[in-house]
């Protein structure tokens, strides 16, 4: 048995809908060769097609055919319910990201109306159960021993696993910061199930109880609904500051659930042998709200300093274009875009970089994109939400007295 | 010490094209390049091998990715193998890490695997840990720096949001690398002319004895529902006249939206 899709020549008329629906450029409308009239039809190029059926809903025909086979995962769906955090701590502190997946998660339970849990894994991590509780967890899970003290991903994902499979969650929603992207990724394959990275909006459909999950792909230049339909739990890590923080109710009651593995029978393979703190960052940039980046219009790396003055004035962070990195300006910690990180704050501030496709990919999805530079017609003028021409060595000063002045007075 | 790296064949985004009416992806005469985090895998896998051993790259696609293997070997791996099937089409990120750690067991006798951190067409960064936890060796993802490494141990840096992260494992283990750990090298010409005459293995389904159940399409937890194009950002208001009146113009603005 194999997947399948096919054209029913005779139903199709070659209006090109399918093929221009296509995101896999698997569909060409060629000229039919026996044709007196040489009229057209589509030709599948099965090489390219991915049987994703965005094709069979485009056509108004009816002349393609689409067969799948039906999935046989043995997986009993009804079994799983909740919705879970994964309260990622680093360091003893709660990232930001897991308040903002509190909050959507509680969106999303009560649709499905079932409870929101979240999932604490940690050493001397007791503390910080209240504050789930307090935004909207209705049952936190605690996994405490030193064996946790720094994430690792052999014995957080095997204890996770072991929660996934005692308590068989339906969604589990994981930020997609460095710890949680390599984190999921091993629990999915542990429990065998779907995971999608980096989502951006999500919804679930009452009656499948699947959930949508919305993500970028080819950098920003698509965006993908993706389900995983038949097996459970859906997990997806969810990128920084897509939704907004969970409201603090102080003193909600909620229930604590300890989980203590054996911890000898734990895997734990790797060995963590320290932390060295990056001195230079003092804002992490997937969690700032607003960005100032340089790229070469700053001429060399002495004009970092003007930018780190307006990002710090902003509470801001730093970020930069892969030109002045691999000039050595700055670290790479800073490069935003293809080669570096992804980044969507409510504000980025542009200072001299043109806006090459490597770099936009990178930023795109910020709320709001202040460009500066001297060519107006470079591509990041183009697309800013505020675009201001002319010298950023005038213009930033100029920005910088102004907000001063503003906050004086 | 043997070395697997591997690759995967993506679409050269500068050149990718969205037609904003048809809301397609323009991927005719689109080049095909290898993955640019692969590039800092491959060179990662050619120095430590420079001690000695062997690096094998290996990608999973259609015949035509064939050229992404060749180049790797340009670029210093010593062998390739192609892990291609149609049955293989359609796999997400589960289903493909489960048919390379298949393909990887069938190759064998490794000591570390090598992938870049994501693919820069689909981003995920999942398939890496997805085949570790298929073939039960550890993983680190993000890796900036390989400290010191020899037969049973190796010590690196993982990039964290913070900082970076001091991690050791036992041998064999799985590494996703960042572009921090290196320079990738430019292929000789010496290279280019080993990469033509190379002998490329190919490994089909049957080969790596897979579970249908498992590769491809069918053996995808994850499915595409819809696919869509963002509406396109277009240019905003422009602020003009000199710099002190054009940065009042855009403070206000920020004030008025309440960011100030």
């Amino acid at each position: 048995m194999a997947n399948n899709m096919k054209v029913l020549a005779d139903k199709c008329v070659g209006c090109k809908m399918c093929e221009n629906t296509c995101p896999f450029g698997a569909i060409s409308i060629v000229e039919r060769p026996e044709h007196p009239k040489k009229f057209k039809f589509a030709v599948i190029d099965l090489n390219r097609c991915t049987y994703c059926g965005a094709c069979i809903q485009a056509c108004k025909f009816n002349a393609l055919e689409l067969k799948k086979d039906p999935p046989q995962t043995g997986i009993n769906k009804n079994l799983y319910r909740g919705v879970w955090v994964y309260a990622e701590q680093r360091h003893g502190d709660i990232a930001n990201v897991v308040y903002e997946l509190l909050n959507e998660g509680k969106s999303l339970a009560k649709k499905l109306e079932t409870s929101l849990s979240a999932v604490l894994i940690g050493d001397n991590v007791k503390s910080k159960i209240q504050g789930l509780i307090n935004r909207g967890a209705d049952k936190v899970y605690v996994c405490d021993d030193p064996i946790f003290v720094e994430f690792q991903d052999d014995s957080y994902s095997d204890v996770l696993m072991q929660l996934i499979e005692s308590e068989k969650p339906e969604i589990i929603l994981m930020g997609a910061t460095n710890i949680g992207r390599s984190f999921a990724s091993r629990v999915a394959a542990k429990v065998n199930t779907g995971l999608t990275a980096d989502c951006i909006f999500l919804e679930v459909d009452i009656e499948t109880r699947n959930l949508l999950q919305t993500r970028p792909a080819f950098g920003g230049n698509i965006m993908a609904t993706i389900l995983t339909p038949n097996h459970r739990p859906q997990i997806a890590t969810v990128r920084h500051k897509v939704f907004k923080g969970a409201k603090i109710t102080e003193g909600r009651k909620g229930e604590i659930v300890e989980y203590k593995p054996d911890v000898r029978t734990l895997l734990n393979r790797t060995r963590f042998l320290g932390f060295i703190k990056d001195i230079n960052t003092v804002i992490n940039i997937a969690d700032a709200d607003v960005i100032v980046s340089g790229g070469r219009g700053l001429g060399g790396s002495e004009g970092f300093k003007l930018i780190k003055e307006l990002a710090q004035i902003l509470d801001g962070a730093v970020g930069a274009s892969r030109a002045t990195v691999d000039a050595d300006w700055i670290s790479y910690s800073h490069q935003i875009g293809q080669t570096g990180k992804t980044v969507a704050p409510k504000v980025y501030i542009a200072c001299g970089i043109s806006g090459q496709i490597h770099h936009m990919v990178g930023m795109n999805s910020s709320d709001i994109i202040i460009a500066i530079n001297k060519d107006a017609a470079c591509p990041m003028m183009q697309s800013a939400t505020y675009a201001l021409e002319g010298d950023l060595y005038e213009i930033v000063p100029s920005i910088i007295k102004e907000i001063k002045s503003l906050r004086c007075c | 010490m043997n070395i697997i790296v591997c690759i995967k064949q993506v679409p050269n985004t500068t050149n990718v094209q969205i037609d904003y009416e048809t809301g397609r992806l323009k991927r005719e005469g689109v080049e095909s390049i290898i993955n640019p985090f692969d590039e800092y895998a491959i060179e990662e896998g050619v120095r430590i091998k420079e001690s000695g051993g062997k690096v094998t790259v290996i990608t999973m696609g259609p015949p035509q990715a064939e050229s992404v293997l060749r180049e790797a070997i340009s670029k210093g791996a010593d062998e390739a193998v192609l892990v291609s099937d149609k049955a293989f089409g359609g796999a997400d990120t589960l289903a493909t890490a489960y048919t390379l750690s298949l393909a990887i067991k069938s190759i064998g006798n490794y000591h570390i695997i090598i992938c870049g951190k994501q693919a820069s067409d689909g981003d995920t960064g999942q398939v890496g840990p997805g085949i570790a936890e298929m073939l039960s060796i550890p993983h680190i993802s993000y890796v900036k720096k390989i400290e010191s490494i020899d037969d049973k141990l190796i010590k690196v840096e993982r990039m964290m949001e913070d900082g970076y992260d001091l991690i050791e494992s036992p041998i064999p283990v799985l590494l996703t690398v960042v572009k921090e750990i290196n320079v990738p090298r430019i292929a000789s010409l010496k290279g280019k002319l080993t990469a033509k005459k190379a002998v490329i293995k190919i490994l089909d389904a049957k080969t790596i004895d897979a579970d249908i159940t498992k590769i491809g399409l069918n053996g995808s937890p994850t499915h595409v529902m819809k696919i869509f194009v963002p509406p396109k950002r277009t240019g905003g208001e422009k602020f003009n006249g000199t710099a002190q009146e054009a940065a009042a113009s855009l403070v206000k603005k920020l004030v008025d939206t309440g960011i100030i």
